[in-house]
């Protein structure tokens, strides 16, 4: 915006990019941010329920940690969270924008669910989940490798194709369940309900144990794939810098193959788990606009998958208490989505101030030129 | 037809400590062409940007047609009827010619192209440019796209045209068309800045020539009046001391053996034009030319990151003493010959480096790949990088700071570290001092010095010619992408040099 | 037979309406190089906030008029959807956010929104059940027809509207200076910019009118093809149906209308052919989607400069980057 007298060769605002901010100020400005997010949240739930915001978010807190049961709820829905974002990862890191991980979890869960109602108790259930394990994982590598390929070969957008990817592969779980419902119900209903054949055994008597703990070790494997292997070098140059890969000989093409492979193969192990170790059934909506969320979680973790584990909390922590206040004070459960959306904004927003800088100009300058 | 056009007065552009401009006073009168003259970073861009209005003179006055003005903006410069047509063209490659040329303009009434067409037409009539308005930029040449430039300005009234080196670009066939277009400007009255360095283009269109030399105005002389030789001297000035250490040449071999490489880019402009040269051990051989000419192009196709369209590079191993023919292949096919090839390119963050990544992982960019393991060694690169802090005098927090934060010597320190760590047996570097201080600079050069004494073959190009003359051996001179001479650096003259870097036979001072 | 064919026509139509609003809508966002994945977000806000308008002014009074319960409506449809743009717009513009990140997290905002509302409405005034607004709903389904022989073909006056923002934003883009200008900032925004082109009103306005069209095709669907009723996320993927066709489209208002129409008809094809299993159905269902992928797929490789997205699309716009 320029003033309309005198001169205006120096604009009033002047934005420039920051060389870097020191890392506390950094996630001090990401804390605030935040904090507004949630004043923001608690005067608008406050408007809607008329109930004191602080009760309000007493009860979000209950809604995930209340009860043992609710934490291990809680925990399931971290973990998926948590696998999808770390599925993400390695592609944008490459700047490889994957929004289809939806699509390739379904794959994955498609292929486990295949697995179960086929195979039953033909083998031995070990062997079962081993054979799931691995076309899980391969339907959601193919299903991540296609549009991979476009890209490398003929630069398609990856954008509009992983996405369009979704709904294919949403399609493909509901024509498969009217194969296997006999009676021409859209529903599948808990598969192998009898024999549980293909479902992950419960550890220490928890459901969920199992699942949390592959998620686990997938966290901390990527990490290290990342931060110490070759390959997580490779992806690190060419997502930084295309002309440097060419410089010292990266074969460009073949990491963004290898890399969307990578995160297929880990959205196929999450939707191995969905339909393995917690759901034992498969929907089109089974994952349930995760692969979307994930995205945001990854972003926001600064592709770090250790800090995932916080991101993904802070998403799901809300989206389960605004759950719970919706059952509270009776409203609709979907004020979950409008809180979350809500932090999301101001998470978004926030980052432009850690790396630019805005620059006031100042009285003294504008006096010299007069 | 002898009044000002439009006329500098005092002007004066600092930015931070350096004066880009110093106290410059020029004129150009309607009906007459100017040719600015001067090396690169002399001041000429600066210069004109501030008539453009893209920068603002710290000091002086700005007069159109004797009147003072003040141009503030790109907006206020058109409204003084001054058009710029930039080096970069500025158009959309999805429009048509007149899109592009009708692009921004708020002109009263309802939009119609077919109206713009025939404006656009009639001032192609007028001075016998041959553009087809229908025609996409995307399917234009380079000199189809510089015309639409040229029709952009016109279209907008423009009495003062300023053009940035628009022959750089051109075949000289296309030269000629262009400098035909001109002089007809020039009888329609219109006021021409043009920016060159080609001194034959300079005698074969101007009316008087300024020259420009480190920020100032050296002097302003009729065409008519001047020669070639002249002008050299004026442009490069009197040779400066610089001390820089040169060793001899100790038993120099053939290293490097590049015959008869043409390379045409992307668009079908032919940018290495049959170069033919040797590197030997324990030399340095300079690479001296315009920016532009070729030098980066053919420093990539050596490297293994274009592939020349024909031509050979042959490297002779001083160990297996066998010739390995590096043409078409890339850099890891080229390592894993046992060519060891260091290469330090002018763009150092965008391809020499990775600006968010630390120093450590910065030292691993070529020899990650190293090892059995699917994991990366940061041992070895931690150590290398904590010398190369040490040894160079690199300012840095740490060896983990993104290279990104640091100044722009010590990003090059880092870079020149990691390059020459590999001991090579070809080290190659592309303006390696371009915006470093004084102590850094010498710093490299030492270091550049030192390869030579220990048998590397190093090839330095540059754009300062007291240092290349201090530096070098031997220097090659490219201009438009042709070798035009390989001097003795020892005994050559600046003024030698510069005149080899300004021979294109574009055939006009045959004229 | 042929009786048939015309309903299935018309009944594509219908479906395609909707998409046709959120298509033109996406390609005037695109055309300025702001990929908008929202749209599905700021469809489902467009019907709720048309629902939310008609139900307060039929609450309001007894005897609601014709032309203020067409009006209320779409005037709080186009406010809603707009300001959903404008978030959009404020981080993805001013402060150069994702506009993958932000653009998903507008759906879940505004589908959230949608459901919301759409399941709270009554109960904050006391009442139960669903929303239905029966005398809003019977203005907008009015139908204005027309014969082809002795065979009626009718719409509702938002059909023919959305056929007309479509021939309407073809027009701008293509043969006015305004259009010209858009078309340049999603292009190359640095060029426009150095020919005096104000960019960042030039990606707000498109972004926001943009937003309000699309939000119309969620008022239409709300209004006309459901009279009036709201059911939770029973616009379902529209939104995303939506963004297909303007790749299948190549960008081209005019081409959306008929690719709406045919992605509407893809829609519920499987209603109409006789003697599918319930499965194949399912398949013929993944058709528009496949369908999209091939025309990605297809241009990217033929690389004709025309078929390709806006070049800048995406990108965020800074000026001291260049």
């Amino acid at each position: 915006m320029s003033n309309k007298s005198g001169r205006k060769h120096e604009p009033l605002i002047h934005i420039t990019k920051r060389a870097s901010m020191v890392w506390y100020k950094a996630w001090i400005v990401r804390a605030v941010a935040i904090v507004a997010a949630l004043l923001v949240s608690a005067v608008v739930i406050t408007l809607l329920t008329k109930d004191n915001p602080v009760e309000v978010y007493a009860a979000m807190f209950k809604g995930s940690f209340g009860t043992e049961r609710k934490v291990w709820v809680m925990l399931k829905e971290l973990v998926v969270l948590l696998c999808v974002s770390l599925a993400v990862t390695p592609a944008f890191k490459m700047r490889f924008w994957n929004i289809g991980a939806e699509g390739q979890v379904l794959m994955g869960a498609l292929g486990a669910a295949a697995c179960m109602f086929y195979i039953d108790d033909k083998i031995p259930n070990v062997a079962l989940i081993a054979v799931m394990l691995v076309v899980s994982i391969l339907l959601g590598m193919i299903w991540g490798m296609i549009p991979a390929f476009f890209k490398a070969i003929w630069n398609t957008n990856e954008t509009l194709f992983t996405l369009m990817m979704n709904y294919v592969a949403m399609q493909l779980i509901s024509f498969f369940i009217m194969i296997w419902v006999p009676n021409g119900s859209s529903v599948m209903g808990t598969i192998n309900s009898a024999t549980e054949s293909g479902w992950l055994p419960s550890l220490f008597g928890q459901k969920y144990l199992f699942s949390i703990l592959i998620v686990a070790v997938t966290t901390v494997a990527l990490f290290i794939y990342l931060k110490y292997s070759k390959q997580g070098y490779e992806i690190s140059v060419v997502g930084e810098s295309e002309n440097t890969a060419r410089y010292v000989g990266i074969n460009v093409k073949k990491v963004i193959i290898r890399t969307m492979a990578i995160s297929g193969g880990i959205c196929g192990l999450a939707g191995f788990l969905l339909v393995s170790g917690i759901n034992h059934t498969v929907s089109p909506n089974l994952a349930g606009g995760v692969g979307f969320t994930a995205i945001m979680v990854s972003w926001l973790a600064k592709f770090n998958p250790i800090v995932m584990i916080l991101t993904s909390f802070l998403i799901v922590f809300l989206q389960i208490g605004a759950g719970e206040i919706a059952t509270t004070f009776r409203l609709n459960e979907s004020v979950a989505d409008i809180v979350t959306g809500i932090i999301l904004f101001f998470i978004i927003g926030c980052e432009f101030f850690v790396q630019y800088k805005i620059n006031f100009r100042s009285k003294h300058k504008e006096e010299g030129h007069a | 037809m002898q009044e000002n056009a439009i006329e500098l007065r005092n002007i004066t552009k600092r930015f931070g400590n350096v004066v880009a401009n110093n106290n410059i006073s020029l004129s150009v009168k309607k009906g007459e062409i100017l040719s600015l003259l001067g090396e690169n970073g002399s001041g000429k861009t600066t210069l004109m940007n501030m008539i453009s209005g893209i920068y603002f003179p710290d000091e002086g006055h700005i007069y159109i047609d004797g009147k003072e003005v003040v141009i503030s903006s790109p907006k206020d410069s058109f409204k003084y009827g001054i058009g710029m047509i930039h080096q970069h063209f500025k158009l959309v490659d999805l429009f048509t010619a007149t899109e592009n040329i009708v692009l921004g303009l708020k002109e009263k009434g309802r939009f119609d192209i077919k109206i713009a067409k025939g404006n656009v037409k009639e001032i192609s009539a007028k001075y016998g440019f041959a553009l087809d308005p229908n025609k996409k930029i995307y399917e234009m040449s380079v000199s189809e796209k510089q015309t639409v430039e040229i029709i952009k300005v016109l279209y907008r009234g423009a009495e003062i045209l300023i053009l940035d080196e628009p022959t750089a670009v051109l075949t000289p066939q296309e030269t000629k068309k262009l400098f035909k277009v001109l002089k007809r400007m020039r009888e329609d009255g219109k006021a021409i800045i043009i920016i060159t360095h080609k001194l034959h283009e300079v005698m074969a269109i101007s009316d008087r020539v300024a020259v420009l030399r480190k920020g100032e105005c050296i002097g302003v002389v009729n065409t008519a009046e001047t020669n070639e030789a002249e002008l050299t001297e004026m442009m490069v000035g009197k040779k400066i001391e610089l001390n820089i250490q040169r060793s001899e040449v100790v038993n120099p071999v053939d290293r490097l053996v590049v015959e008869n490489v043409n390379y045409y880019d992307k668009e079908g402009i032919k940018i290495l034009d049959d170069i033919s040269f040797t590197a030997r051990s324990g030399e340095i051989l300079g690479i001296a030319g315009i920016a532009g000419s070729g030098q980066r192009e053919l420093l990539e196709s050596i490297a293994g990151l274009i592939s020349v369209s024909s031509g050979s590079i042959k490297y002779n191993d001083p160990v297996t003493n066998e010739t390995e023919d590096l043409c078409s292949k890339n850099p890891v096919q080229i390592r894993d010959l046992g060519v060891r090839l260091s290469f330090v390119p002018e763009d150092r963050l965008g391809m020499g480096l990775v600006a968010n990544m630390d120093i450590v992982d910065n030292m691993m960019l070529r020899s990650y790949n190293q090892g059995k393991t699917a994991f990366v060694e940061r041992k070895e690169p931690r150590d290398l990088a904590e010398r190369i802090i040490k040894q160079l005098e690199v300012v840095t927090p740490s060896a983990t700071t993104p290279v990104r934060q640091l100044s722009g010597g010590n990003v090059q320190k880092v870079l020149v570290g990691r390059e020459i760590a590999s001991s090579p047996t070809v080290l190659m570097a592309a303006y390696p001092v371009r915006g470093l201080d004084i102590n850094s600079s010498y710093l490299i050069y030492n270091l550049l010095t030192k390869q030579k004494d220990s048998g590397v073959a190093v090839v330095f190009v540059g754009e300062d010619l007291d240092v290349l003359l201090e530096l070098c051996d031997r220097i090659m001179v490219i201009a438009g992408g042709r070798v035009s001479g390989i001097v003795d650096a020892r005994t050559a003259t600046k003024e030698e040099v510069g005149f080899l870097m300004t021979k294109t036979d574009g055939g006009l001072t045959n004229e | 037979m042929l009786d048939k064919i015309i309903a299935f026509i018309c009944a594509a139509i219908v479906q395609g309406i909707p998409l046709l609003y959120g298509a033109t809508g996406e390609i005037i966002t695109e055309k300025s190089g702001n990929l908008n994945l929202g749209i599905p977000g700021i469809m489902y806000v467009g019907g709720i906030s048309g629902i939310i308008g008609g139900y307060l002014y039929e609450k309001s009074t007894a005897d609601p008029s014709a032309v203020l319960c067409i009006l209320i409506p779409l005037l709080a449809c186009i406010i809603g959807s707009a300001l959903m743009a404008l978030i959009y717009s404020f981080l993805t513009i001013t402060l150069h956010a994702n506009q993958n990140v932000t653009g998903l997290a507008l759906t879940t905002f505004g589908i959230g929104i949608g459901n919301f509302f759409g399941g709270s409405l009554l109960s904050f005034f006391g009442e139960s059940g669903s929303i239905s607004l029966l005398t809003t709903g019977k203005y907008y389904t009015t139908p204005f027809g027309f014969s082809i022989g002795d065979i009626e073909i009718s719409f509702g006056f938002m059909a023919y509207l959305a056929v007309f923002i479509a021939l309407a934003t073809s027009f701008v883009l293509n043969r006015t200076r305004v259009g010209l200008h858009l078309r340049a900032v999603g292009e190359n925004p640095a060029t426009a910019d150095a020919a005096g082109i104000n960019v960042t009103l030039y990606k707000y306005l498109a972004t926001c009118i943009g937003g309000a069209i699309a939000g119309m095709g969620g008022l239409y669907f709300v209004m006309d093809y459901t009279s009036g009723a709201w059911t939770n996320n029973g616009f379902g993927d529209r939104g995303w149906l939506a963004v297909a066709i303007v790749i299948f489209a190549l960008w081209k208002p005019k081409s959306a209308i008929w690719s709406s129409f045919i992605f509407g008809g893809l829609y519920i094809v499987c209603v109409y052919i006789p003697g599918l299993s319930s499965a194949t159905k399912e398949l013929i269902k993944m058709l528009p989607y496949v369908v999209t992928i091939f025309v990605l797929v297809f241009t990217s490789a033929r690389k004709k400069r025309e078929h390709q997205p806006p070049a800048s699309l995406g990108l965020p716009y800074f000026r001291e980057e260049r």
